[in-house]
């Protein structure tokens, strides 16, 4: 059994449920025989992977969805044997550059090489090309990057890249350039309820419009999450009446409590207590930056409006640096100190402006 | 022995590159075929076009921004040089990205020089080239070439300097050892003038049957800033855009840039707006229960809007950059802080920064230094 996000995934262009004007794009390019590379881009949870799903199988019919998993190896320079698994149907190929590591172009380039080299053996397949799809290209090297942007051009006979990001910000000029720029945008409230209907009508219920609304405010833009937001609570309360409670997840609710924790004391003894959560959240594989944001806007939630843009102009400050350095716990916990120093100063010219 | 390696390979893939012109892209299709087809950079091509009837070249260092025709031109003068036939063995085009350290440039290098320029100057075409007794070496992106293997290049240089010319392309002059520049005549390439630029996208688009306006070509212009590869690879998305669609519709400037990642003009202004930036002609959105612009709410809404739209950081600094840069009203005190914040967020992003944090930094401290 599987989940409602994939078991009502759309698997065609003209069953998309919002964004028509890119699906007809879509549909009319993967007809024109001349496909380009592209690369879409957009938040998470706004329909991505699913729209290079359907578009793969405008491309090349039905038979893209039987996929293998193959596990491959390859030599890293250093003669390493890095073990990684593909996933491939007839037609394309998906690689995760992050599966790869710090080896990413070595990967990119066998493969992309191997693939450029070899026709479309299949006589009935609808393509001359084969297509690789490029799963969070956003975290590709700048080497790898390098390695795609000479590949994009040679082999343009018998390829195409498709690049799937959240952001165009990280990848080099060249490749953005050879590549026909989508951008996915995260559906807004009412195509969301539309989606949300389609599903609970499948499903088959019927969805209370409260219902729907409260799970899209809490979603963020993030159809996914609001699926499978919609998922759980149907099964904790069928009929989905009455005031709904979303369960945070576990992590988010103890963010709030790290929230909680540093404006409601400022002590050496409670930047301890601070830090040991931190550890706890980290040991779960919460990314920092996710930490980072999450306790950042929960707490500016909860001050004076003059302490606001301070405090989240110290979190970028403390967030990039995170990524520089190597300890993460260190700069979560500088953030903190940092805070809870402007938080007493706060009080404290207040308490002295009262005197005058 | 190694030899017959570098033609076999070159041959080799001679063959694989074999693409069918409707799939070419149009870069490749309208790269310039001889000196005079290059647009712009006039100085370069009265120089080049002595050399090319002296057919004595000194060593040469193209430099100048990307898509401004350095490669183009080398290529052309090289096929000008000594035709079609004898092209493939007279120029070796090596790119500094798939360098493998200089050991392998210098094998390659020696490899090539090896063999003895042998040549009919009257080609399978019928024409006559001048076919001068020397190579040609092209180091395509010379300047991400580390400073030891410039060292290297640099004897190979003087080693080979009776049979070879080496021809050095790169975007930073500064970035070549003074050694490697002070033997190399030098040639600057200047971002090509909107003219310029217009009148080659004009005729490739009449080429390929597409219809452009002034407008979109404005727009062409405009997002691309004087890199001519990117105009026409724009130029070439748009068409397919618009042939694509049933009926075909005429190319807009707002299809464009999409294409390029523009961020609408309406919802920088919008933003700029947020931030209590007076903008002429901003969507005045009257929404009663929206927190007061300015305030921290309203600007961190605007933030997680644009992120949710899925513009990119980067783009969306460089166009609030331009407005802030250009605005009318604004006084140099309060630009030149808005300029300080710019700078730091650009640095940020580059090291992998989150982006809606940044966003948010940026927009908070613009509204801080102009109120
Ligand atoms: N001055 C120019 N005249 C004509 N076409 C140009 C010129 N500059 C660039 N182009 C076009 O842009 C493409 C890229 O140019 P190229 O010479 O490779 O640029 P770079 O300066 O980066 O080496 C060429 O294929 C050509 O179509
Ligand atoms: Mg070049």
């Amino acid at each position: 059994m599987s989940l409602w996000v994939d078991q009502f995934r759309p698997r065609t262009l003209d069953s998309l449920h919002y964004h028509h004007g890119l699906s007809a794009r879509l549909k009319s390019l993967a007809s024109s025989g001349d496909f380009p590379h592209i690369l879409f881009y957009g938040p998470s949870g706004a329909g991505k992977k699913t729209r290079i799903t359907c578009t793969l199988r405008e491309l090349f019919g039905p038979g893209v969805e039987k996929l293998k998993i193959d596990q491959r190896i390859f030599l890293s320079p250093s003669k390493r044997k890095l073990e990684i698994n593909i996933v491939q149907s007839n037609f394309h190929i998906e690689i995760t550059p992050s599966d790869a590591g710090n080896y990413d172009r070595v990967v990119i380039q066998e493969l992309l090489k191997e693939i450029a080299q070899t026709q479309q053996v299949d006589l009935n397949a609808k393509q001359r090309f084969k297509a690789v799809v490029i799963n969070e290209a956003d975290s590709l090297s700048r080497d790898a990057q390098a390695a795609l942007r000479r590949t994009m051009e040679k082999y343009m006979s018998n390829m195409r890249i498709i690049l799937c990001a959240n952001s165009t910000s990280k990848l080099i000029a060249p490749i953005k350039s050879r590549c026909l720029l989508m951008r996915v945008a995260a559906p807004n409230p009412q195509e969301m309820e539309e989606v949300l209907n389609y599903v609970a009508k499948r499903a088959p219920f019927t969805l209370p419009p409260e219902a729907a609304k409260k799970i899209i405010d809490d979603s963020g833009g993030n159809l996914r999450k609001a699926i499978l937001v919609l998922e759980a609570l149907k099964m904790q309360s069928p009929d989905l009446s009455g005031p709904l409670a979303i369960a945070k997840p576990d992590w988010e609710t103890y963010c709030y409590k790290v929230a909680d924790l540093i404006v409601s004391e400022q002590s050496p003894a409670r930047v301890m207590e601070v830090r040991a959560k931190f550890y706890e959240l980290l040991s779960h594989c919460i990314p920092p930056t996710v930490i980072l944001k999450t306790v950042a806007e929960r707490v500016v939630e909860k001050v004076d409006e003059s302490l606001k843009a301070d405090i989240m102009h110290w979190a970028a400050f403390y967030e990039v640096r995170m990524r520089l350095g190597s300890k993460k716990i260190y700069h979560l916990e500088a953030w903190v100190v940092k805070v809870m120093s402007l938080y007493k100063h706060f009080f404290y010219d207040m308490d002295m402006s009262s005197f005058d | 022995m190694s030899f017959f390696n570098l033609k076999g390979a070159s041959t080799k893939t001679a063959q694989k590159h074999v693409v069918d012109p409707a799939l070419q892209p149009w870069v490749e299709k309208y790269r310039p075929k001889t000196i005079d087809d290059v647009s712009a950079q006039e100085h370069t091509v009265t120089v080049l076009r002595k050399a090319l009837t002296s057919t004595n070249l000194p060593h040469m260092l193209f430099y100048g921004p990307p898509g401004t025709g350095k490669t183009s031109t080398i290529l052309a003068l090289a096929r000008q040089l000594f035709g079609p036939d004898n092209f493939k063995n007279r120029v070796l085009e090596l790119n500094a990205s798939d360098e493998r350290g200089i050991a392998i440039v210098r094998e390659k290098i020696k490899d090539f020089a090896r063999q003895t320029p042998r040549a009919e100057t009257v080609s399978s075409d019928g024409k006559t080239y001048p076919c001068p007794p020397y190579k040609i070496i092209i180091l395509d992106e010379a300047d991400s070439m580390t400073q030891d293997a410039q060292g290297a290049l640099r004897r190979i240089m003087e080693t080979y300097a009776r049979i070879t010319r080496f021809c050095l392309v790169c975007n930073y002059v500064t970035r070549i050892i003074e050694p490697l520049a002070s033997r190399c005549s030098k040639f600057r390439f200047t971002p090509l003038d909107p003219d310029s630029s217009t009148s080659r996208l004009t005729q490739i688009a009449q080429a390929e049957h597409v219809d452009v306006d002034s407008a979109a070509i404005d727009t062409l212009i405009n997002t691309s800033q004087g890199d001519l590869r990117r105009a026409i690879t724009y130029l070439q998305s748009a068409s397919r855009l618009s042939a694509s669609t049933d009926p075909p519709t005429p190319i807009a400037p707002v299809d464009i840039q999409e294409i390029a990642g523009v961020v609408p003009e309406a919802v920088i202004n919008d933003f700029a707006r947020t931030l209590g930036i007076d903008v002429e002609g901003a969507m005045q959105v009257d929404d009663s229960a929206k927190p007061k612009d300015g305030s921290f709410g309203s600007i961190q809404k605007k933030v997680k809007e644009l992120m949710r739209e899925g513009f990119s950081a980067t783009q969306i600094l460089s166009q609030l950059h331009d407005l802030v840069v250009h605005h009318p009203t604004l006084n140099g005190r309060q630009k030149s802080k808005c300029a300080l914040v710019f700078a730091e967020a650009d640095k940020a992003l580059c090291d992998g920064a989150d982006e809606e944090l940044w966003i948010l930094e940026v927009g908070l401290r613009v509204h801080k230094a102009i109120s």
